[in-house]
């Protein structure tokens, strides 16, 4: 019993970080269709600044915010820069310029700072808090506190406000959306900025417990998508389940099974979800009619 | 209100619109009929800034269309209900209609909506639903609705009546006709030339890319030619 919650509790850590992840992926997801396959570099980026920052002798509420910002810099950027360029071009060819770009971020991050692994301390100490015979880091309620309140926020923007549901119009439709007066270039950058700032934030929460090193990206950008996919591609409570769901999935393979089986379980949630229900767990069927 | 002239568009190499010139003017209901593929569609993309324009000048309400993009001409004024109606068919009914008003933040938003709901007493009662599962009817009924929202001086409807089943295109057809006493300028493009040219001010025959013909819309319903070309009389 200790043992199933302390497995839980890391999931739970975890499975945050893919939450993350994935509902980055469904901003960009739901303005343009578009998987952004660099999600995982924003993560990444939002760990590494930080640490440079925070050792150039910023206080780390400052070193967190200005890696924020500057990763928002970067996701408008390759929206503008390789995205919006190749407007028109099927969305495989897309998603596949994301994978380029993430390569891109990883070689420039390698030579910009290094190749080494880092962290910074963290937020509220590393005294294990008890519960029910388990342990959970404080860090790690941090990480699943930030999860929430993002899942909230954006449950808000798309559901509530005008902009949200512009961005939702311009996935729908995008000549329609400029008619009725959207400016859907402005909503593309909106989404590159603000899914990258979530990637980043999520980079900043994690690493006092994961650390951060360049390559960092890749897997999470990997189990974010199973998580997404799980959950229903461009939806937010989709997202968030996916990802805690995921990150106990691997939790408890990595607790009864083996560790070694821990990385395998992200493919198979993404087959399973493939054959058995692509709608994943909360994906709208889509109804059209002509 | 707005004045077309000598327009040219083209996909790619091919042009089809070869040089129109077209007159609109304020509280008028103007048509423009034609038959499959000669360019109506087209035109009005050109209008609403969707499609490029290879050649010539559009004039609205006295300002260059030339530098205005597509998002930013309903705030001048002029609305577009595309043809094949484009709604979000993933948003419900209602945010629709609330899109249509993008633009907007007052209170006559909510007049609006319900103006919108009186006028189309079926979208009210599928205000809460997916709007791609709305009938082809109730979706050109959306369509019309929503560019309204915009507070248009001008509305571009394209096939409005297109699919439809003979009762809805006539209520469809008396929709158009009375946003005459909304003060909305009216440009209709329709294959269905006898019903756009008996609620018209005047009409323009629209042949491959060209205006081949223009006047009074009574005068062209009695012309032999369009009767027997596109009145089938
Ligand atoms: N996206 C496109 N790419 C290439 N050619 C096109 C495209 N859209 C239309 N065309 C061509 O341009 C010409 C004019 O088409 P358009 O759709 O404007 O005609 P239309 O008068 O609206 O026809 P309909 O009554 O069928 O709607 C046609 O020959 C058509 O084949
Ligand atoms: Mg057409």
């Amino acid at each position: 019993m200790d043992a199933l919650l302390q497995f839980l509790f890391s999931g739970l850590t975890v499975g945050a970080v893919y939450a993350l992840v994935a509902l980055g992926f469904t901003i960009i997801y739901n303005a343009s269709d578009v998987v952004n396959f660099a999600q995982g570099e924003f993560v990444m980026l939002g760990g590494m600044i930080t640490v440079f920052a925070f050792e150039a002798g910023l206080p780390l509420p400052l070193a967190a915010l200005l890696a924020i910002l500057v990763t928002s810099a970067i996701g408008v950027a390759l929206n503008k820069l390789a995205i919006e360029p190749a407007r028109g071009a099927p969305v495989v060819s897309l998603i596949i310029i994301t994978i380029g770009a993430s390569i891109v971020i990883r070689g420039a991050t390698q030579l910009v700072f290094d190749k080494q692994l880092h962290r910074f301390p963290s937020f509220s100490g590393d005294d294990p808090i008890h519960v029910l015979g388990a342990t959970i880091l404080p860090q790690s309620l941090w990480v699943i506190g930030g999860a929430l309140a993002v899942f909230v926020g954006l449950w808000i923007f798309f559901t509530r406000t005008l902009t949200g549901k512009a961005v939702l119009a311009t996935a729908n439709n995008r000549v329609a959306a400029q008619l009725v007066g959207i400016n859907t270039g402005w909503v593309m950058t909106l989404s590159f900025g603000l899914s990258a700032a979530i990637g980043a934030f999520a980079g900043v929460l994690v690493t006092p417990i994961t650390l951060v090193g360049y390559d960092v990206g890749v897997a999470l950008a990997l189990k974010g998508f199973a998580a997404a996919m799980l959950g229903g591609m461009g939806n937010p409570k989709g997202a968030l389940l996916g990802g805690l769901l995921l990150g106990c999935f691997e939790a408890l393979t990595a607790g009864y099974l083996s560790s070694q089986y821990k990385e395998a379980v992200a493919f198979i949630v993404i087959l399973g979800v493939l054959f058995v229900m692509p709608q994943g767990l909360f994906g709208s069927k889509s109804t059209e009619r002509v | 209100m707005l004045t077309v002239e000598g327009l040219r568009s083209r996909y790619g190499r091919i042009e089809v619109l070869h040089g129109l010139d077209l007159e609109v003017s304020s509280g008028e209901i103007v048509t423009v009929v034609g038959a499959n593929g000669a360019g109506k569609t087209t035109l009005l993309k050109c209008l609403s800034g969707t499609q490029p324009v290879s050649d010539g000048t559009i004039v609205f309400r006295g300002e260059s269309f030339a530098s205005v993009p597509a998002h930013k001409r309903l705030k001048r004024g002029l609305a577009q209900s595309p043809e094949g109606r484009q709604i979000f068919t993933n948003l419900t009914v209602e945010e629709n209609l609330r899109l249509g008003a993008f633009l907007f933040t007052d209170e006559r938003v909510d007049r609006d909506m319900a103006d919108a709901f009186a006028m189309f007493p079926i979208l009210k009662e599928k205000r809460n639903l997916a709007a791609g599962g709305l009938s082809g009817g109730q979706q050109q009924m959306l369509a019309i609705a929503r560019a309204l929202m915009g507070r248009p001086h001008c509305l571009l409807l394209d096939e409005p009546s297109m699919g439809l089943a003979p009762l809805l295109v006539a209520q469809i057809f008396d929709v158009v006709k009375s946003l005459k006493e909304r003060d909305v300028t009216v440009l209709l493009v329709e294959q269905n030339a006898y019903g756009a040219l008996k609620i018209a001010d005047r009409g323009y025959v629209m042949e491959t890319g060209r205006i081949t013909m223009t006047g009074a819309a009574p005068d062209l319903i009695a012309d032999p030619r369009i009767r027997e070309a596109y009145l089938g009389l």
